[in-house]
C-alpha cells in the first residue's frame, strides 16, 4: 500500500472536476455548502473579502475551527497555509485536511521560497497567473493548480486573464520545435522536463481550477466554457444576500455550463451578489495575486 | 457500442477517453433524453453527494433506475459504487438503490490515507493496479451479489448480474479489464 503518491494526490483533484469548492468559516456554512452540492469546502477564518477589508496579517485558521468543519460534512475539507509556511502545512496535514492550499490570500511567510510540497503526504493546490508559475509550483510538488484571479473582489477579470494566459502559453508550446523548448523553459522560468511534457501532451499534468473573483452562476459557467476543470468560490457565496440559493445555483451552472437556458433559470431571484471591487480600482499594493512568484 | 457516461460531476472524461481507446462511443449524460439508445452506462468517480443531488434536481433518478433495472450493463467506480448502492453506514444521501449493498464511505480514512496497491480480482489472470482515493468499502452484501476483490477482507469490487462496481479507479490508469467485464455482462 503506497500512500501520498503522485497518482493518489493528483487523483483526488481528478475526482473534484466539474465541481465547486466553497470557502466556509463555520460548520453551519460548511453544511449549507454540502447541501448545495459543493464537492469540497475550504475552511478558513475569514473569507478573502474580509481579509482585504480588515488588513493585518492573515494566517492559517484555528485548528479547532477546522476540526468542527471536518466533523460537520462528509465531503473533502481543504485549508490554507501561508506561502512558504511549511509548519502551518505540517499542522494542517496532522489535522487530516484533504488538500492544503498554499495561498496568496494569506500573508506570505517567505518571499523567496514556496513550500517543498514533495515532503508531504497531503496534496497541495497552488495559485498561478501564467504557465511558468504553474510549472514551478508543479515542480515543487503541487498536485492541483488554480488561477490566482483576484480574491475577495467579485471581479472575474483576473481569473479570465490568468486562465487565458496559461492556455495560450500551452498552445504555443505544442507548436514549437524541440530545440526551441530549452530557451522557452528559460524564459518561462520553468523546469525543462515539465515544459517538454506539456509540449507533448498539450495540457498541464494536473487539474486546473478557476479561482479569484467568481461571484455568479454565469461567472462559473464562463470559466468552465473557457476550459477550466472546476471552480473555487470564495467570498462570492457567503458575502451574498442568499448564500444557500446562490451556492446551489453556482453548482448547477458549473455542471450545465454549456446550457444558457439552465444558467438563466438558476440565476433568477438570487438576491444581492457580493459587493464587488473593480480590480482596476485597486493599487498594485492591494493586489493579492502578486504574492508568490 | 454506445456507452453512456454520467457527466454531472467527477472524472467522466477519463472514462470517456478510456472507452474511446477501447473502440466504443462514449455519450455524456446530463439529461434524461440522452439515455436513449445507449448500450451500457458508466457512473464515474467524483463526489457522491454532489452527483446524487444533481441527479435528483434534474429528474434523472427514476429514468436511471428504470434503464439499469431493465438490465442495462452498468459500471460504477468509487462515487459510482456509492450512488448505485442501497444505503450507507453514514448520513442518508441520494442513492439509486439498484445494487444490493450497503457501503461505508471514506472507509480507509481521509486523503492522507488514500493509497495505491496491487489487487487480485476473481477471474482476472493478472492482478490489477488499483488507486483508492477516499475510497468506500462494501459493508453489507445482498444475496445476489458476488465479491470479486477485497482489501483486508473488505469487499472493494462487486458484481450483481449486469452491474459491476468498484471502490477504486480503473479509469485513472487506463485499465480496461473492468470495463470489458461490465460490457460483456
Amino acid at each position: 500500500m503506497d500512500k501520498g503518491t503522485d497518482r493518489v494526490k493528483r487523483g483526488l483533484a481528478e475526482m473534484l472536476k466539474g465541481g465547486v469548492i466553497m470557502d466556509v468559516v463555520t460548520a453551519d456554512q460548511a453544511r449549507i455548502a454540502e447541501e448545495a452540492g459543493a464537492v469540497a469546502v475550504m475552511a478558513l477564518e475569514r473569507v478573502p473579502a474580509d481579509i482585504r477589508a480588515d488588513g493585518g496579517v492573515a494566517r492559517m485558521s484555528d485548528p479547532g475551527m477546522i476540526e468542527q468543519i471536518q466533523g460537520a460534512v462528509t465531503i473533502p475539507v481543504m485549508a490554507k497555509a501561508r506561502i512558504g509556511h511549511f509548519v502551518e502545512a505540517q499542522v494542517l496535514q496532522s489535522l487530516g485536511v484533504d488538500y492544503v492550499d498554499e495561498s496568496e490570500v494569506l500573508t506570505p511567510a517567505d518571499e523567496e521560497h514556496h513550500i517543498d510540497k514533495w515532503a508531504f503526504t497531503v496534496p497541495f493546490v497552488c495559485g498561478a497567473r501564467n504557465l511558468g508559475e504553474a510549472l514551478r509550483r508543479i515542480g515543487e510538488g503541487a498536485a492541483m493548480i488554480r488561477t490566482k484571479g483576484e480574491a475577495g473582489t467579485g471581479d472575474v477579470v483576473e481569473a479570465v486573464r490568468h486562465f487565458r494566459t496559461i492556455d495560450g502559453e500551452i498552445k504555443r508550446l505544442t507548436s514549437m520545435k524541440h530545440e526551441e523548448l530549452m530557451s522557452t523553459a528559460r524564459d518561462l522560468g520553468a523546469p525543462f522536463d515539465l515544459v517538454q511534457e506539456v509540449a507533448e501532451t498539450g495540457a498541464l499534468p494536473v487539474v486546473n481550477f478557476a479561482a479569484g473573483g467568481i461571484a455568479t452562476p454565469a461567472d462559473a459557467a464562463l470559466m468552465m466554457q473557457l476550459g477550466v476543470d472546476g471552480v473555487f468560490v470564495g467570498s462570492g457565496i457567503f458575502k451574498s444576500g442568499d448564500p444557500a440559493a446562490r451556492a446551489k445555483a453556482i453548482v448547477e451552472a458549473t455542471t450545465y455550463y454549456e446550457d444558457p437556458s439552465i444558467i438563466a433559470k438558476v440565476s433568477r431571484d438570487l438576491g444581492e451578489p457580493m459587493v464587488g471591487i473593480g480590480v482596476s480600482d485597486l493599487d498594485e499594493s492591494e493586489r493579492l495575486a502578486g504574492r508568490g512568484w | 457500442m454506445r456507452v453512456g457516461v454520467l457527466a454531472l460531476q467527477g472524472d467522466f472524461r477519463e472514462h470517456a477517453g478510456l472507452l474511446t481507446r477501447m473502440g466504443h462511443t462514449p455519450v455524456l449524460i446530463r439529461r434524461t433524453e440522452e439515455l436513449d439508445g445507449i448500450d451500457a452506462l458508466v457512473i464515474p468517480g467524483g463526489e457522491s453527494t454532489t452527483i446524487g443531488k444533481l441527479a435528483d434536481r434534474y429528474g434523472l433518478l427514476e429514468p436511471l433506475r428504470a434503464v439499469i433495472g431493465n438490465g442495462l450493463p452498468t459500471l460504477g467506480t468509487c462515487a459510482g459504487l456509492i450512488f448505485l448502492a442501497a444505503g450507507t453506514t453514514g448520513p442518508t444521501q441520494v442513492q439509486l438503490g439498484v445494487l444490493d449493498v450497503v457501503v461505508e464511505r471514506n472507509a480507509f480514512g481521509r486523503q492522507v490515507d488514500s493509497f495505491e496497491s496491487e489487487l487480485d480480482v476473481a477471474g482476472f489472470a493478472e492482478p490489477l493496479h488499483a488507486v483508492f482515493i477516499r475510497a468506500p468499502i462494501v459493508e453489507k452484501v445482498g444475496g445476489d451479489v458476488e465479491v470479486l476483490a477485497a482489501v483486508d477482507g473488505d469487499p472493494v469490487m462487486v458484481r450483481q448480474g449486469h452491474i459491476v462496481a468498484t471502490s477504486f479507479h480503473p479509469e485513472l490508469l487506463g485499465e480496461t479489464r473492468v470495463h470489458e467485464l461490465m460490457l460483456g455482462s
